[in-house]
């Protein structure tokens, strides 16, 4: 064996500051991403069961998505259900177990403010968000998807993903910061099945009684599948409605979680 | 002119309830730069809150605190970068690879320590690609020091720092903060370790159920006081003993066998003894005068009877 190395000299004198808040955000939003993709529960949310959906159901015709290719139908249903699990279900159950083990107050001990926390840990989403949406979009095409919209299209998907996106966020910040981890855990996974089952992902809206469906259009799920489906399926400009519902969803559960996230 | 230098820490009268029972009650301290400062107590005396207290974690009920001349709630922002925090456990996504989070840790300054250097001194080197949960106790302990000083703060809080550390971590952790306190840094430990508070500070602090109960520097509180310890035959006649030794000396048998003479112990005395014993045909084995320790300060001012 080699004589240990003599130790580094460390210049421990004083030199505190802190480094450029742009600086800080962009390193925390890479720790972040590097621990989203590298958590096998979350991948199987957020990648593999969104594309088994996808090909299940636009393979077989084990259900009556009315006229048209399912896969037509099911994209924009998969694409919103990638967005819910990572922005609302993986992000919950991490944000918990990251308070729950004091992570989010020795963040707190540092320089990075919690707004520039709260800013790394949407960069990271998004980027989890791009992943997912390039992969499905990847295995609809191979599937035989045509999507509409053109360019405006995809303008509209973005802000209504972005919509999404913070509505998601909202109630995920939410139950991370004020439920315990475990309760967190439990809760935002049986959130994503429920929402995964009665928000129009895979299952149309219009097979359920027309009352009860007038309900669920108005949950965020619904909402931001049925909007991508008017702009990705019917080729509408911008689905207003659907955009609405998300927004005040954003409002309301951003809100909430400002007032009553604990962060220890 | 240079602008007036604060200490690094000043308490005044600090008290902080938790429902009808107060955790500190009426905590005053001085803590200078460049000087290790140890909070010393028993389990429940109130360390940690004094300490998350000085870090904007918890506001006092009543009293005031500086943190290098500011208010650690209200000055936050200021004093974030200027302070190492080391809790006493967690405060890292299991995930986490240590060196990833040292980095991350290190991204946050300006002028942070070379975070591989910084591994390599606490003898992490090894275990840079290791998931936090899959480290040992003393290895988070370890990166957690490495993340309270990454930052090249002017003052830090160690929260037990060598709790659970071989004696290897023990050794290198404690050269870490000498070498802080060369540089001219504040640190502020709690420990029960009484060799630790021993070796490493300039000031010790005594804290029983959230009051001082004694501080000065180890020397001053251990006092000039020696003791004689010795073994021999069980069921000596102390009392025949102490009539000959000099007015306020005290001895005692305690386990049967071990006999310890307290008082004013000058070679006249050791003679005594000696004498004594040779009169009464007693062989004594393990004869030695000692100093009082830190552990024998604080066991005489917090008891001797565990805590509930």
């Amino acid at each position: 064996m080699s004589p240990a190395p003599a130790p580094a000299p460390l210049d421990l004198t004083p030199a505190p500051a802190a480094a450029p808040l742009s600086r800080m955000v962009r390193a925390q939003a890479a720790f972040e991403l590097r621990g989203m993709l590298r958590n096998g529960e979350q991948l199987l949310l957020t990648m593999i069961i969104p594309v088994l959906l996808l090909m299940l159901f636009s393979t077989t015709r084990l259900l009556d998505l009315g006229p048209g290719e399912p896969v037509d139908f099911l994209t924009p249903g998969v694409l919103a259900l990638a967005v819910m699990s990572t922005a609302f279900t993986g992000q919950a159950i991490a944000t918990g177990f990251e308070r729950r083990y004091g992570a989010l107050k020795r963040l707190g001990a540092t320089p990075l403010p919690r707004s520039g926390l709260i800013a790394a840990k949407t960069l990271a989403v998004l980027a989890v968000e791009a992943v997912q949406t390039v992969l499905i979009c990847a295995v609809a095409l191979a599937l035989g998807w045509q999507p509409r919209g053109g360019p405006g299209g995809a303008l509209a998907v973005v802000l209504l993903v972005l919509a999404g996106t913070a509505a998601f966020s909202g109630f995920g910040l939410l139950m991370a910061g004020t439920l315990r981890a475990e309760a967190t855990l439990a809760a935002a996974n049986l959130v994503y099945l429920l929402l995964l089952a009665l928000g129009g992902v895979v299952f149309p809206l219009s097979s359920f009684p027309g009352a009860v469906a007038a309900v669920l259009e108005l949950l965020p799920i619904s909402a931001l599948a049925e909007g991508l489906r008017e702009v990705l399926r019917h080729g509408a400009s911008l689905p207003v409605g659907s955009l609405v519902v998300l927004l005040v969803w954003a409002a309301v559960g951003l809100g909430l979680s400002a007032c009553f996230f604990k962060w220890e | 002119m240079t602008p007036p230098r604060h200490a690094a820490v000043e308490l005044d009268a600090l008290v902080k309830r938790y429902g009808p029972r107060a955790a500190v009650d009426g905590i005053s301290l001085r803590a200078e730069r460049g000087a290790v400062t140890a909070l010393l107590g028993p389990n429940g005396a109130g360390k940690t809150t004094t300490v998350e207290i000085c870090e904007g974690y918890r506001r006092p009920d009543s009293g005031t605190v500086r943190v290098l001349g500011l208010d650690p709630v209200r000055d936050a922002r200021e004093l974030r970068p200027r302070v190492g925090v080391m809790p006493q456990s967690g405060g890292v996504p299991g995930t986490a690879r240590a060196g990833e989070f040292l980095r991350l840790v290190a991204a946050f300054y300006a002028h942070p320590l070379d975070p591989a250097a910084l591994l390599e001194r606490l003898g992490l080197t090894a275990h840079a690609r290791t998931p936090y949960r899959r480290l040992s106790g003393g290895q988070q302990q370890r990166l957690s020091l490495a993340a309270a000083v990454v930052g090249r703060p002017e003052l830090v809080f160690l929260d037990e720092p060598t709790a659970g550390l071989d004696p290897q971590a023990r050794h290198a952790t404690w050269e870490l903060v000498a070498g802080l306190r060369a540089a001219g840094a504040g640190v502020i430990l709690t420990t029960h370790h009484m060799e630790e508070a021993e070796r490493l500070s300039d000031q010790v602090v005594i804290v029983d159920q959230g009051r001082v109960v004694a501080r000065g520097t180890p020397a001053e509180l251990t006092g000039a006081e020696r003791q004689l310890r010795f073994r021999a035959r069980p069921g000596l006649g102390l009392d025949e003993l102490l009539a000959a030794l000099p007015v306020g000396s005290a001895a005692k048998e305690s386990p049967a066998g071990h006999y310890l003479i307290e008082g004013d112990v000058q070679p006249e005395l050791l003679a005594t003894v000696t004498a004594w014993c040779a009169s009464h045909g007693v062989l004594t084995e393990d004869l030695r005068i000692e100093r009082r320790t830190l552990e024998d300060v604080f066991l005489e001012l917090t008891g001797r009877e565990l805590r509930p």
